[in-house]
């Protein structure tokens, strides 16, 4: 199929329905309402379903309800309406049914605004919603990564039993790149034998996440972790840029992890061993990668647009071996390659220490306190 | 001995096959037990047990799946009307009914409740009034009665505080997509026929895919309300039913030509 130029968040749409999308749930927010309006014209179209619901509550809690039914289904949203989604985030992945929540990213806390920010990484990767689970999150740095990850999540979500999630901020939701859509699958016809489609000749399927019996609830938790376990071991994905000779390592993600590549570029140019680290999978994290990185490279460079999220990650995979430091941009701002540039010079040149926390160094000189 | 010729025997009461052997959880007394009865009773008429996806809301029927002997799935509290949604829609010949409590669906779930009536969703929702939340040990509900003593309005609902009651049906009737909404009581043997032909009504009208279903019962919950099941049943007839009234709230032209 040919490239043709295409948005970010219309790719993933077009991309899940070519996936075999068999219903869409969502709300209107900005930086993604393109994906809705992509769905509500070519669903119907396609006689799949779409329902546009009175909210996220709503949207995610229909989701369910046709991932209980066994059928292919997302939603998306971001920042606020992410956050009205976590308890029925929670009742999926605890009911052990598969979907798909497409998380485009803007500026907060609160209200916050409509630019590009990776915000919501706490909140998708490490919880978010009540109890223990894990979320399957993929992020793309490209429109055509954002389409072939869509699919992606879908097959993931299914094979494990559990929610996927593309993470992505605002600008890769509205930017224009050319790129290649997937060849359209039909809806599936058939359903998984544990789904709830009507009990004919068979006994009734009962999908809940209820266990009150306090040790049947232990040993789902300790079941769905084992299953999480066969995910970290199969499923963590990077992408490394220069990194066979590197002595230096930008870790960055998804647009933040783009930029990066920009600077680490430069960076060479100049002679800086440096080499980029672009986790694609952000849960599972690639932490046992970046562990064996902390026996042969120098130091880290971490660049996120957060205060500093994925940051404890790194921090944690490194444990104190090498020093970590830290640049970010917040609030909706994308950071610019110089800036980042700048940052890399002034790791390869160092001193650097072990001692305090990144986060506090880039925050005085974010504001020019010492 | 003379040996009972079969044939005289006639099984005049016997256990709907859509109703399971379990026994319930539910106090004596309680109406949920026959609102459960009268479900499995018209779903074995109409021949539906196969096609039915039951949606399990949040309070004292969270475990409806285990009486009720069908598929289920189980609801966020008070998101069974949205859950119901997505059933529905990726299965549209399937039939779908969520069975919700008060607290669940008229405070929690208003939003949700709201807007699959108003979007006509092509579903049945059957709506126990009980004038508290029972589950969590009798709490003021979105129905208690002005005046009511609950735990959580221990003096009585004060309307100045508290607000007043939400009459749902009377509510739901105002939308152009509710098909079928009607209110009946649990509370004798004749409102549990007029409540038995209700549900069949409302079954029918989704069956024939004419949209949005509720039937309200009133419901008792002597434990709750301090009382016997004697005393529980005349309460929701002395004190409910005025404020509740029964009937019907809303009969879309084409129910209306619903001929059984
Ligand atoms: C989000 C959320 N809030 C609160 C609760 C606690 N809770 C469980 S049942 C219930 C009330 C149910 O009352 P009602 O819907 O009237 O049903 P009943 O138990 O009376 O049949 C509440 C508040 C919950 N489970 N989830």
């Amino acid at each position: 199929m040919a490239r043709e130029l295409i948005k970010g968040n219309e790719a993933i749409a077009e991309a899940a329905i070519r996936a075999g999308l068999h219903a869409y749930f969502g709300y209107p927010i900005t930086p993604q309402t393109e994906l809705l309006e992509w769905m509500s014209r070519r669903m119907p179209e396609l006689g799949r379903a779409f329902v546009q619901a009175e909210s996220e509550l709503g949207a995610i809690n229909m989701v369910y309800g046709a991932a209980c039914a066994g059928a292919r289904v997302m939603t998306s949203s971001s920042g606020p309406g992410v956050s009205l989604m976590m308890e029925g985030i929670s009742y999926i992945v605890g009911t052990e049914v598969p979907a798909v929540l497409v998380d485009v990213m803007r500026g907060g806390p609160g209200l916050g605004n409509i630019s590009p920010a990776q915000s919501d990484y706490n909140q998708i990767v490490h919880g978010g919603g009540h109890g223990d689970y894990n979320l399957i999150v993929l992020a793309p740095s490209s429109v055509q990564e954002a389409i072939d990850l869509t699919v992606e999540c879908f097959d993931l979500a299914e094979k494990y039993r559990t929610m996927a999630v593309l993470l992505l901020d605002g600008s890769l939701g509205q930017m224009m790149e050319p790129a290649e859509l997937p060849p359209m699958m039909p809806v599936r016809e058939t359903f998984p034998a544990w789904a709830a489609t009507g009990a004919v000749g068979r006994k009734p399927n009962i999908l809940s996440s209820i266990h009150l019996n306090p040790p049947d609830q232990e040993v789902t938790n300790l079941h769905m972790l084992q299953r999480w376990q066969t995910v970290e071991a199969n499923e963590v994905r990077v992408k490394e840029y220069y990194m066979e000779d590197a002595r230096f390592v930008v870790v960055g993600y998804g647009s933040a992890g783009r930029v990066a590549l920009s600077a680490v570029r430069a960076a060479r140019a100049e002679g800086i061993p440096v080499g980029l680290l672009r986790p694609i999978s952000l849960n599972p994290f690639p932490s046992n990668m970046i562990s064996k990185l902390a026996d042969r490279v120098e130091a880290f460079l971490v660049t996120e647009m957060s205060t500093g999220q994925m940051l404890e990650d790194v921090r944690l995979a490194v444990a104190h071996r090498r020093p970590v430091e830290f640049y970010g941009r917040v609030g909706g701002i994308v950071p610019f390659p110089d800036e980042i540039l700048e940052e890399i010079r002034r790791l390869a040149k160092g001193p650097l220490t072990l001692e305090g926390h990144p986060r506090n160094r880039w925050l005085a000189r974010m504001t020019g306190a010492n | 001995m003379a040996t009972i010729e079969p044939m005289l025997e006639e099984i005049v009461y016997s256990r709907p096959e859509s109703l399971t052997d379990a026994a319930t959880h539910y106090c004596p007394g309680c109406t949920h037990g026959v609102a459960h009865r009268l479900i499995a009773e018209v779903i074995d008429e109409m021949g539906l047990r196969e096609k039915m996806i039951g949606v399990a809301s949040v309070g004292c029927s969270v475990f409806a799946y285990n009486y009720l002997n069908f598929d289920w799935v189980q609801a966020p509290h008070g998101r069974a009307p949205a859950m119901a949604t997505g059933v529905k829609r990726v299965l549209p010949d399937k039939m779908v009914m969520t069975y919700q409590g008060d607290g669940d669906m008229a405070s929690i779930g208003m939003g949700e409740i709201v807007h699959a009536a108003a979007r006509g969703e092509n579903i049945t929702v059957f709506f126990l009034n009980n004038a508290n939340y029972g589950m969590t040990g009798g709490q003021m509900a979105p129905t208690t009665l002005p005046g009511q003593k609950t735990t959580s309005s221990p003096t009585g609902r004060d309307v100045e505080n508290a607000g007043f009651p939400i009459r749902a049906s009377e509510l739901l009737s105002t939308l152009d997509g509710s098909s079928y909404i009607v209110r009946r009581s649990l509370h004798d043997a004749k409102n549990i026929r007029l409540a038995k032909k209700a549900i069949r009504m409302a079954f029918e009208t989704q069956l024939r895919g004419l949209g949005f279903s509720m039937i309200e019962m009133l419901s008792s919950c002597p434990t709750n309300w301090g009382v016997d099941p004697n005393q529980a049943l005349a309460w929701v007839a002395e004190k409910m039913v005025p404020y509740y009234p029964l009937g019907d709230y809303k009969i879309s032209e084409a129910v209306k030509q619903i001929r059984i």
